[in-house]
């Protein structure tokens, strides 16, 4: 009884938000490599991407609550997504003919494509913050549990409670569907093929034929659905809030490069290893040792190694042992 | 004397705004012929071709492909009028397959192109065999097969090789060769930069020797071979 009292604690607690979040973060990290092994540089814009996606995602959530569509037990917000990706979609397409395209025609040094995608960060991040404020919105709808804690522990008779929230399964499900949509894209289609060609070697995609500018288009407008969905997923899950999302570079990144710059799958692995080892380091291990450990041993703190206030630190710790022991990532990735 | 497929003509230019490298230079290749561009380092042999290929100003002269001006045509429409093209370096796709290497190569393509793949695999028997492994992951000479392949997928009218074997064994180079005589042999016209003089010369219908941009000798492979002061000056005696 203990152990399963224990194991339950584990998934409740640690296993489900984790995997929510290396989802959400393995979305953002896939958006971060593409844009860096086809565009070459890293957009530090991505987390004002993610926040741009999500306000107009529940913009348009608004509107169709307002005109009765809902989706019964699932949020309205995966409806509104599909526009919301079209609205990112063109922001970000507009912002690369505003912005990147001159440098890209001038052959800019990576830096500098870095440096400018600063300043876009720091006017999306105003624009965003001009169009929704900076309150905390919640914006999900539909049935919030498909197990609730308290049935859990009626249903099983053990004394931890386990919670399985409708979005926590969504935003697998949704990332699932995603990733394995965009692995069929590149590996299987002539457009996809085209832009691993370009990200292999530009110069001989160009003299194959192969038309830049379009690759360039069809790489925002995928990031503009791995960005919108992800910052939706995450604002579902937990509430949207501008600084938040700011604050997603961080992991996002940090998952891009322990999984190597410009490799898919390394992305995915890479989020999980930075949500998994963020939640495990901030977890709260009291309880799961009061019940494995022999009474006289019951640890009296919380057994917490980190408060979630540092949450971030981890993150930070995981980008400076992989800069400095294997830069490239896990996985056969480009070394920054 | 007719007017040579693809000949570049008079040629005068350089890179970008940069100094001429080439002065008043002149190559050309017919179809069946194999043509070789030799000359000591730094003489202009890569840059000549790349000329053809419109890689860089040509400031005065002028590139005719079949007898049609082609001079102030990008790399790319080049490709597309039935040039093929391949880099000394940096030639294939590393972490693509080889077969996806060749589909790179056909993208300009919007017919079916798969009885093109199969002929390149009878051209190339190893790349058959290697199709789904990463081109990266292949030996040098395999690596120069993807390649030539790769530019052999839009069924040019012209093919040109910088330096097909640098960096690749004796035994491989010879190899290289022989599959070079043999895409030769289909009627293609192949025009080829080479460090390796001696072999070069052998194989080849129609030659050229550049010195500091300019042509110093033409004439057919065994001509130069034959010639002795040629043979003094770049095949060392």
């Amino acid at each position: 009884m203990d152990f399963l009292n224990a194991l339950v604690n584990i998934t409740n607690l640690l296993i489900i938000p984790a995997t929510t979040y290396g989802a959400q973060l393995a979305l953002g990290a896939l958006g971060v490599t593409l844009i860096y092994s086809i565009l070459r540089f890293s957009n530090f814009a991505h987390g004002d991407t993610m926040a741009f996606g999500t306000i107009v995602t529940i913009g348009i959530t608004s509107v169709f609550q307002s005109w009765g569509i809902s989706l019964g037990p699932l949020p309205t917000a995966l409806l509104a997504l599909p526009f919301a990706v079209v609205v990112t979609a063109a922001l970000l397409v507009g912002t690369d003919f505003a912005v990147y395209r001159f440098y890209r025609a001038k052959r800019a040094v990576p830096i500098i494509f870095v440096m400018a995608s600063l300043g876009v960060m720091l006017m999306m991040n105003g624009f965003v913050r001009f169009l929704a404020g900076v309150k905390n919105i919640s914006f999900a709808d539909g049935e919030r549990f498909i197990i609730k804690a308290r049935d859990f522990k009626e249903m099983t008779g053990l004394a931890e409670p386990l919670g399985l929230r409708t979005t926590q399964v969504l935003t697998v499900v949704v990332a699932v569907i995603i990733v394995a949509w965009l692995f069929w894209f590149l590996n299987k289609t002539r457009t996809g093929k085209s832009m691993r060609a370009f990200s292999d070697n530009e110069d001989l995609a160009l003299l194959s034929g192969i038309n830049p500018n379009r690759v360039v288009i069809v790489t925002w407008v995928i990031v503009a659905l791995l960005t919108t969905t992800a910052g939706v997923l995450y604002g579902l899950d937990k509430g949207y809030q501008p600084y938040v999302y700011f604050q997603l570079l961080l992991p996002t990144f940090a998952a891009a490069i322990v999984g190597g710059l410009g490799n898919p799958l390394g992305a995915i692995v890479g989020g999980f290893v930075v949500s998994f080892s963020e939640v495990m380091i901030t977890h709260v291990w009291k309880k799961v040792l009061t019940y494995l450990m022999p009474e006289n041993l019951e640890p009296s703190s919380l057994m917490q190694l980190m408060s979630t206030e540092y949450k971030f630190a981890v993150s930070f710790a995981i980008l400076v042992i992989v800069l400095l022991f294997k830069p490239t990532g896990l996985f056969k990735g480009q070394s920054v | 004397m007719t007017e040579p497929f693809l000949i570049g003509d008079n040629m005068t230019g350089g890179y970008g705004r940069g100094p001429d490298i080439l002065h008043n230079c002149t190559i050309a290749v017919n179809p069946g012929e194999i043509a070789v561009i030799v000359g000591p380092n730094g003489a202009g042999k890569s840059t000549a071709m790349k000329a053809t290929f419109g890689m860089l100003n040509v400031r005065s002269g002028s590139v005719r492909l079949d007898g049609e001006d082609i001079t102030n045509l990008s790399p790319q429409e080049r490709v597309i009028k039935g040039m093929g093209f391949v880099p000394q370096v940096r030639n294939i796709f590393p972490s693509m397959t080889v077969e996806e290497n060749l589909e790179m190569g056909a993208y300009i393509r919007t017919d079916d192109f798969r009885s093109t793949i199969e002929q390149i695999y009878d051209l190339f028997p190893i790349l058959r065999d290697k199709r789904n492994q990463a081109a990266g992951e292949l030996s040098g000479g395999q690596r120069q097969q993807v390649a030539v392949g790769r530019a052999l997928m839009t069924q040019p009218k012209v093919l040109l090789l910088d330096e097909p074997t640098a960096g690749v064994s004796p035994v491989v180079m010879d190899e290289l060769f022989d599959r070079i005589i043999e895409v030769s042999r289909t009627g293609i016209p192949i025009l080829m930069v080479e460090q390796n003089a001696k072999q070069a010369l052998e194989i080849a219908d129609r030659a050229y020797v550049l010195v500091q941009g300019a042509n110093a000798h033409t004439g057919t492979g065994k001509e130069l071979l034959a010639d002795p002061e040629v043979r003094r000056s770049f095949l060392g005696g």
